[in-house]
Parts: structure tokens; C-alpha cells; sequence
């Protein structure tokens, strides 16, 4: 049996989820390597090392280290292509494409504003920082004419990239599951019909709902 | 069938045009002016549901996103031309690795420096001096990273030129213009990669074509 990929990071981070979600839809097994960011451990000189932005996740195999969830998550789909879930990616170039245009929307029009009311909405009362109210109006906003987008997009398609689950779909995972699930804000997906629908199916996935219940506070392990 | 592009002039449509020129692919370019609005037509919007440049069409093929775009001909032609995407699926991993940190860290910075002040200047509307002395500041951070992983390659990915450089090309080139290209030149392995890569053929030629921001 392969040894375990190693994934470092708190499987509550976005970021780390989506590679965690990748991971299970294609059957790679992994360790899940904790570092704990209340303490500043991502931006002390051990996790530098393997990091150097300070930030989660990293991922090692036995040939490479990389860090970036997108990167990450494309590297695993092209290395692990003949296992699990093989309609992820495409081998055919112009369905390829597609899939990485949208994961390009999600990285460049969807995160910003979504990733912005994430921090604010659901992690800064947890840190019990101040909410700026100022971004949480404009990133709203921002956000709600990106879905305006998607409800048409999905009006003409089952998924983002065409008739199949994609990576594209699967970027978009750990914002939209904090903004429906701990925020006020998820109206913004249900209330749109095809978003509504679209969210409804991925979130139903057996690999989400596997990462989600990691996302659960752990129970202490017994000795 | 040549690969027909729209909105070149601006910074992500460079992106574009310079992979294309490393490819050796024929493209024809159709101007779309953002400062007029012409983003926001129907007519383009059909194209670009999101209003903003590049997109391309490629006989019946509509593909927007410059990242994605740059992906899928250095990938459609990769036995031709200049080989942006490494040897293996580990070089592979690397260069997506730092086009993801181009994408996520790299460009939110300097084009909040781009929109701030360049763009405001255009328009004539008020730049926001915090959001350029936190943007300068990050930018600075990004850069030292850099510096640290230049020291030990030539270039982001390896020792080959890769899609991950050639994504910094165009919005880096306006730091010129805004009068903060000392971020570059006060890091020496930065400088250096700067003067490599800014000094190849594709780059020369796109970059010495109409940027219109400025005019």
C-alpha cells in the first residue's frame, strides 16, 4: 500500500479543506499533519522551511513538496489520474480548459470577496477581532454579482465546467460551507434557484461530507 | 484557424500575448476599451460573462481567464515553441506552484498599486493612500521570498523559464511607471531574474505595442 501523502494545516482552513476534499474524491490516503495557528505555528522557522508565506496547507509525497491548494490539487489529479474519481480532470484539452477556466473564476472573482465575508463573518468573532463592516458591504456586494454570473452559468449547465463534478466545483467548497453553514450570508446561494441546486449537489458529496465532519472539534483520543 | 484575442492592450491580455508569441501560435487581436466601458456590453459579455479581458476564440472555442488560457496552449502545443510546463509531473507541480503564488499572492498587491495609482490617474478619481502603503508593504514581503528562492534557481519553478515567470511579465512592468521598480532592483537575485526574463524576445515585442492606461 502507498505510504500516506502528508497534508500540514488545520482541516477548518479553506484552503486545506479543498486539498483534503481533492484528496478523497481520488482515494489517495493521507495524514493529516497538525499545526496549530493559534500559536503562531505557521510562522515560526520549522514550518518556513516548507512554507515560506507562512500559510496552510503544505503537502509532501514522496517525490515533491508543494504548497497553494490549487497547485496541490492539480498536481494530485495528474499524478493520481488512474484512481478514484477520474472526471475530476480531463485528458481531453479543450474539457481541460474549461475546468480550469472556471477554477481561475473561482480563484479570481469568487474567492476575494467570498474568502473576505469568511474572515470576517465566521473567524474574526472566533479570534474576537473587530469586523470591518465596510468590507463586509463591498465584499457582498462583489459577491452577489459574481453568483449572478453562476446562476446563469448554471442555468446552462449541471455543473460549472459542463455535465460533470470538476475541480472547478470542488474549489468552491470551503468558502461556500462556512457562508451557508455559520453565517448569515448563505441566502446569497440558496435563494439564487440553479446556485441553490448546484450547492445542494456538491455539498451532498460523500468526500464533503467526510471533510466537514474533520472540520469537527475531534474528540480528546483515549490512552 | 488563428486564435482571435480580445482586450490585448491591458495587462492580462499581455499575459496571453506573450505565451502565444513563446508558443509560436498565430493570433489576431481585437481591441476591447475598459476605460469606455466597452467591457461591460452585451456583445462582450456574451463572450466574458464577467466583463473582464482577456478572452479568446479559438475557431468555435470561447475560453476567458488568462491563467487558464496560458495553461491550455502551452499544454495544446507543448512540442512546439518555447516549453513553458516542465519535464515531469513534479517540474509540472513546481510551475503551478508559483503561477498559484503569482495568482494568490503576487497579483493581488500590485494591481491594488495599478488600479490605485495608475488607473485612478486615468479616471481622474481619488486614490486610497492606505490600501497603496499596505499593497507596497506586502509586495515588499512577496519579494523578499523571492529573492530567498532565486538565490537557489534561476527561475521560479527550476532552471527553466516556466508559465510562473512569464505570468509576472506584465503587471511587474508597471511598477516602471509608477515609479517603484526599486522593489526589483534593490533585490539582487529579483533584479537579475527581472532583467532575464523581461529581456526575452515575446516580452520585447508586447511590451513595446500601445499601453493604453497610460496615454
Amino acid at each position: 500500500m502507498a505510504t500516506p501523502v502528508k497534508v500540514y494545516g488545520p482541516p477548518m482552513s479553506t484552503a486545506v479543506s479543498r486539498v483534503l476534499a481533492c484528496l478523497l474524491e481520488k482515494d489517495v490516503n493521507f495524514q493529516l499533519i497538525p499545526v496549530d495557528m493559534s500559536k503562531g505555528e505557521h510562522k515560526k522557522p520549522d514550518y518556513l522551511k516548507i512554507q515560506p508565506f507562512g500559510q496552510v496547507p503544505s503537502f509532501q509525497d514522496e517525490s515533491i513538496s508543494l504548497f497553494e491548494s490549487r497547485a496541490i490539487c492539480r498536481y494530485v489529479l495528474e499524478k493520481y489520474a488512474n484512481q478514484g474519481n477520474k472526471r475530476l480532470y480531463s485528458t481531453n484539452p479543450l474539457e481541460k480548459a474549461s475546468i480550469e477556466q472556471w477554477v481561475e473564476a473561482e480563484g479570481q472573482s469568487f474567492n476575494p470577496p467570498s474568502s473576505a465575508l469568511v474572515f470576517q463573518l465566521a473567524f474574526a468573532p472566533r479570534m474576537k477581532l473587530k469586523q470591518d463592516m465596510g468590507v463586509i458591504k463591498q465584499s457582498e456586494e462583489k459577491l452577489n454579482k459574481v453568483l449572478d454570473v453562476y446562476e446563469q452559468r448554471l442555468g446552462e449547465s449541471r455543473f460549472l465546467a459542463g455535465d460533470e463534478f470538476t475541480l472547478a466545483d470542488l474549489s468552491h467548497l470551503p468558502n461556500t460551507q462556512y457562508l451557508v453553514s455559520v453565517t448569515d450570508k448563505g441566502e446569497m446561494f440558496t435563494k439564487r434557484k440553479n446556485v441553490g441546486r448546484w450547492w445542494s449537489e456538491i455539498s451532498g458529496r460523500d468526500s464533503w461530507k467526510k471533510v466537514v465532519d474533520l472540520q469537527k472539534p475531534q474528540p480528546p483520543k483515549s490512552a | 484557424m488563428v486564435v482571435k484575442l480580445y482586450g490585448p492592450d491591458f495587462a492580462a491580455g499581455k499575459r496571453v500575448l506573450v505565451c502565444l508569441i513563446e508558443k509560436e501560435v498565430e493570433f489576431e487581436t481585437v481591441p476591447i476599451d475598459i476605460i469606455k466601458g466597452q467591457n461591460k456590453d452585451p456583445d462582450f459579455l456574451n463572450l466574458q460573462p464577467f466583463g473582464v479581458i482577456p478572452v479568446i476564440q479559438d475557431g468555435d472555442y470561447t475560453l476567458f481567464e488568462s491563467r487558464a488560457i496560458i495553461r491550455y496552449y502551452a499544454e495544446k502545443y507543448k512540442s512546439q515553441g518555447t516549453d513553458l510546463l516542465g519535464k515531469s509531473i513534479e517540474e509540472r507541480g513546481a510551475v503551478e506552484q508559483w503561477l498559484e503564488v503569482e495568482a494568490q499572492n503576487y497579483h493581488p498587491a500590485i494591481y491594488t498599486l495599478a488600479m490605485e495609482i495608475l488607473f485612478a490617474r486615468k479616471k481622474g478619481t481619488p486614490s486610497d493612500a492606505k490600501a497603496i502603503e499596505e499593497s507596497e508593504k506586502k509586495l515588499g514581503k512577496v519579494l523578499d521570498i523571492y529573492e530567498e528562492r532565486l538565490s537557489k534557481r534561476k527561475y521560479l519553478a527550476g532552471d527553466f523559464f516556466s508559465l510562473a515567470d512569464l505570468s509576472h511579465l506584465p503587471l511587474t512592468k508597471y511598477l516602471a511607471d509608477m515609479g517603484k521598480m526599486y522593489l526589483i532592483e534593490e533585490r539582487k537575485h529579483v533584479k537579475a531574474w527581472w532583467n532575464d526574463i523581461s529581456n526575452r524576445p515575446s516580452w520585447k515585442k508586447v511590451s513595446s505595442s500601445r499601453w493604453p492606461v497610460l496615454e
